[in-house]
């Protein structure tokens, strides 16, 4: 392996106010989109939970995981298998036990994955995720292969009162954006602790943390642990929204688009994480509404667009989105500095 | 089982080893010996069993498809490395999983642009299109026999090549340090360009021969290209023996595993990488 | 200007042009009196071809009885839904959230069918599914809006197993794929199969997608059976076919199958094909004046020989042309739209079929053997058979 990056972990003002303007944007986005756009952006929203987990172990500890998708998916299996067909069930208990469930498995699985190193890391999360998969899919009793559906949404009541409905689409939008906030205030709280600045050690030279004398594998078990159950809230609120849960869920291609939304946005920070996960689904969902032009329906090759953007992205914008916004706000400051207008 | 079908079994096992060693194999070279992460080996596969389908419909011959498709394959391998990957051999193995995921977008549509979504098939040349009997009710087809032959002779010839001659040599040098090699006079970028160029003429070789036993469609890189990464990593990053021993393993637990733990059949090979993996966290054969 | 002002009008403008972005499409759709009818389909991936025919079908049935639904003009809306069953819920909300259409005509997989069944469920908008055979669809999930216009599952191997018994082959060993589509035929053939008077000797399942068949082609050749049925479909049909001729088990061990196995990859298989008997609800060679007249035209019109999609793709046009023309256009009147549906008889290429009460079609079918790369129709193996799914409470 090459040279680790440093990566953004301060954010300069420029950087800051983006993000602010965002958190705003966010804020008032239910007051001005439709309903079929709310519930696209709550979909937005609990990929960029997923892509902070995985930016976690990622991006901070520098484990790639292609596996991650597999405690995404558990957790909404969880969710499917607590949820009878008749009646709902409660969130108080529900979200705990389905991100409690999704933690245990990246325990468990983190236990025997996290001696590997490198490439080999990748592939050996790969392969237990595919194991999960299939566990899955070849069992009826477990859904198989067409899935699960979840009758009800959990309610949110303390005693006979129902404190809010995530039947409505607009509550689901704004307890899913309180999750974003505290799931991101967390991660940065924890980067910054003693905790997060050995996972970075550990990324930049990990020799050198254990010369130190620091139980690496320990930190990185606890890191995939909780990176794992953070994948499990974002999929226990996929399965609250989406109603179903299917296997592919846990597959493969979900595993690399986390992958691709975190690089995507910027890398360490937890804000490129979001960042990465709201510009790809924004840009799959552009390319593939792309109008006619003559006989060609462009909106068909969507592939095509997706593909040839995320190869420029590696090509030119190395450090994501997140890098992009920061050179650019910077050289505007440093524009005016000379005396440009 | 009885034991005539438990040797032929054993054969199965063989054929499909070298056929997934022949897959792997140009993998092997630019994974292996580059360190190159290269996600879009399924579509050099693809591309190889597309050209396969177009040359041998358009001259009736699959030889001239073999000979013309992966020489067009290699031009098109040492293309690619001119535009994009020489850019990326320094860089990040996530880079490399970033930019080879978008090729692989990339190369799907234009895949469906050039040849349709149909499925094809391929013609197996009259010469190697009979079976011959096994038992009563089995025989083995003659053509998967021939590749059988062909894997074994690329596995000795990528061996001699990587580690007897002087080329080899120089591959194996700048790979283990780039700067030392080109430091004492290895003209490295034409060798990265060639090794790219023939690890994608590998891909295609192996998509062009096993076109006819597999037929063509949409998508068919993907499951492959998973399969190849398993092989390769059991084996260990960099050696081509190690990759020979791998697949033969893999065709074994895959063959066997279909016939006597059906309900697990699709976990085992993943089960299999795991369990090498925890006890030689490197592969079996690591350089 | 300040660097400040600077950086906040450009991520203004950015964030601001983003926000637009996902809210132009939504203001720019006019509300007209147009029927708006949604089609979700793959239009890329393994599948794509089948997007293609259904396509095809639908909008000749469509354009043949004068482009209009009871009277009003259609909007079409378009969404790839790329057989995949987790965007399955998001791709059929773009077109009923978002597009708002009337109808929603969706899928190929039965897996992304599950996603577009639950809107249908939720949201109550009509739903014509023109392959997906998921048995629940007309099963424990079915729905009063929910029509289906292809087959289920489990009906075409139902009727396999009389004629392989007629014909001498009382022990058979069964393989397909490890998923819902391969167990849902296999019930329907092993109730089949067994009420004729038939053994299964082993059931055999492949893990999907995997095509490598040597393991399990030399297990049938040692059980050695009287005959082997199957379903495969598309590209794992043809290597199944091609491996099944070369190791030598063909004119030893009669290959039966679902008619999926040869539905279009004839050219692709080539002799390999020959002398396999299958059964399916339609047959290109299909001798009635209504499926000459429907390859004729389809032939002309897209220069493409049609298949069991495209036929498929028409009828769930005619049956929507029906329903429109029974409410004359206005498809809010829901009562009526469905028990015109529901009780419609379809004039289709594949003969005349009936909606059963779990909103499945009752149809014939048709027993076929592969001669000379053509599916032959050599007989009914079953008349107006009756598939839905367990469990649907409109029964």
């Amino acid at each position: 392996m090459s040279a680790t990056k440093s990566h953004l972990e301060v954010f300069p003002a420029g950087v800051k106010l983006v993000l602010w303007l965002g958190l705003l944007a966010l804020l008032a986005f239910p007051f001005v989109g439709t309903e079929f756009y709310t519930q696209m952006v709550t979909r937005m929203m609990i990929m960029a939970i997923f892509a902070m987990s995985l930016d976690l172990l990622q991006g901070v500890t520098g484990l790639v995981s292609l596996g991650h998708a597999a405690y995404f998916g558990l957790a909404g299996y969880a969710l499917a298998f607590l949820t009878p067909q008749s009646e709902a069930v409660s969130l108080w208990w529900t979200l705990p036990l389905s991100v409690l469930a999704a933690g245990a498995a990246a325990l468990v699985i983190g236990f025997f994955v996290v001696r590997t190193h490198g490439i080999y890391f990748i592939m050996v999360t790969m392969a237990f995720a595919q194991m999960v998969y299939y566990v899955f899919f070849d069992n009826r009793a477990l859904g198989g292969s067409d899935g699960l559906y979840i009758y009800f949404k959990p309610t949110a009541q303390v005693g006979s009162l129902t404190l809010f409905a995530l039947d409505d689409k607009v509550t689901m939008y704004y307890f899913t954006l309180a999750m974003v906030l505290l799931v991101y205030l967390f991660l940065r709280r924890l980067l910054w602790s003693p905790f997060g600045r050995a996972l970075a050690g550990i990324r930049v030279n990990e020799h050198r943390m254990r010369a130190m004398g620091f139980a690496t594998f320990g930190y990185k078990l606890s890191a995939f642990t909780l990176a794992g159950a953070l994948a499990g809230l974002a999929g226990y609120l996929w399965g609250v929204q989406t109603e179903y849960i299917n296997p592919d869920l846990m597959g493969f291609h979900t595993s690399a688009h986390a992958i691709m939304m975190v690089i995507l946005g910027g890398m360490g920070n937890f804000a490129g994480a979001i960042v990465g996960a709201f510009t790809f689904e924004y840009l799959l969902h552009v390319f593939k509404d792309l109008p006619y032009v003559g006989e060609v329906h462009l909106g068909k090759h969507w592939q095509l667009w997706m593909g040839s953007f995320i190869v420029l992205v590696v090509l030119f914008a190395p450090r994501g989105v997140l890098g992009v916004v920061q050179a650019l706000t910077t050289r505007g400051a440093r524009q005016q500095k000379d005396g440009d207008v | 089982m009885d034991f005539p079908t438990f040797l032929i079994q054993l054969l199965n096992s063989v054929q499909y080893g070298l056929l997934l060693f022949m897959l792997a194999a140009g993998l092997t070279l630019i994974f292996g010996i580059m360190g190159v992460v290269n996600l879009a080996h399924g579509s050099f596969y693809m591309l190889g069993a597309y050209l396969a389908y177009a040359i041998s419909g358009q001259f009736g011959s699959l030889t001239v498809a073999i000979i013309g498709g992966t020489a067009l394959a290699v031009l098109f391998g040492l293309a690619l490395e001119w535009l994009l990957f020489r850019h990326f051999y320094q860089r990040d193995h996530l880079d490399q999983v970033l930019l080879t995921f978008g090729l692989i977008y990339i190369f799907e549509e234009l895949r469906s642009l050039a040849w349709g979504d149909d499925v094809h098939s391929v013609k197996i040349p009259e010469l190697l299109r009979l079976s011959i009997p096994l038992t009563e009710n089995l025989s083995y087809p003659v053509y998967r026999l021939f590749i059988a032959g062909l894997c074994i002779a690329l596995a000795i010839g990528l061996y001699l090549l990587i580690n007897k001659t002087r080329l080899g040599m120089k591959i194996r040098a700048g790979a283990f340090n780039r700067d030392m090699a080109e430091a004492l006079g290895v003209n490295i970028k034409l060798i990265h360009a060639l090794v790219f160029a023939l690890g994608v003429g590998l891909a295609a070789f192996a998509g062009i021969i096993a076109a006819p036993i597999s037929s063509v469609y949409p998508n068919m890189g993907s499951q492959v290209l998973i399969m190849c990464f398993v092989v390769v990593v059991i084996g260990g990053i960099g050696s081509v023996r190690g990759a020979l021993i791998s697949a033969l393993l893999v065709g074994l637990v895959d063959t066997f595993g279909k016939v006597l733990l059906p309900q697990m059949a699709g976990m085992l090979v993943y089960m299999l990488m795991a369990a090498v993996l925890l006890w030689k966290p490197e592969g079996l054969f690591k350089q | 200007m300040t660097s400040r002002r600077l950086v906040l009008t450009r991520s203004a403008a950015l964030i601001g042009a983003a926000t637009s972005g996902l809210l132009l499409p939504q203001l720019a759709r006019a509300q007209g009196n147009k029927i708006r009818v949604g089609l979700m389909l793959p239009y890329t991936g393994t599948y794509a071809q089948l997007g293609v025919a259904i396509e095809n079908g639908f909008r000749m049935a469509i354009d043949e009885q004068g482009g209009k639904l009871g009277g009003r003009e259609i909007e079409y809306f378009k969404v790839d839904d790329e057989s995949e069953p987790p965007k399955g819920v998001e791709n059929a909300n773009k077109l009923v959230l978002r597009d708002k259409v009337d109808v929603l005509i969706g899928t190929v997989h039965s897996g992304v069918q599950m996603g577009i069944q639950k809107v249908a469920r939720d949201t109550g908008v009509l739903s014509i599914i023109p392959n997906a055979g998921v048995l629940a669809a007309t099963g424990g999930l079915c729905a009063p809006n929910v029509f289906r216009a292809s087959f289920s599952n489990s009906q075409p191997t139902r009727a396999l197993g009389a004629p392989m018994v007629k014909a001498g082959h009382k022990k058979a060993v069964w393989i397909t794929w490890k998923y819902s589509a391969g167990d849902e035929a296999y019930l329907g053939f092993k109730e089949g199969f067994l009420a004729a008077g038939g053994t299964i000797v082993k059931e055999i399942a492949v893990p999907f997608p995997n095509v490598e068949f040597q393991a399990q082609l030399t297990e049938i050749a040692a059980l050695n059976p009287d005959a082997v049925a199957c379903f495969f479909a598309g590209g794992g049909a043809v290597k199944f076919m091609k491996d099944y001729a070369a190791a030598g088990l063909k004119g030893k061990i009669p290959l039966y199958g679902s008619g999926f196995l040869t539905e279009g990859v004839l050219d692709a298989a080539g002799a390999a094909a020959d002398g396999v008997t299958t059964t399916l609800h339609y047959a290109d060679g299909l001798d009635n004046a209504k499926n000459k007249a429907f390859r004729l035209a389809y032939a002309k019109q897209f220069k493409l020989q049609p298949d069991v999609y495209a036929v498929q793709g028409y009828d769930s046009g005619q049956l929507l042309v029906l329903g429109a023309n029974a409410v004359k256009g206005d498809l809010s009147n829901k009562k009526a739209l469905y028990a015109a549906m529901g009780g419609a008889t379809i004039d289709s290429p594949r003969g005349k079929w009936k909606m059963s009460k779990a909103h499945n079609p009752i149809q014939d079918i048709y027993l076929r053997r592969v001669e000379n790369g053509e599916n032959k129709v050599i007989g009914v193996a079953a008349k107006q058979l009756v598939d839905d799914g367990p469990g649907c409470k409109m029964t």
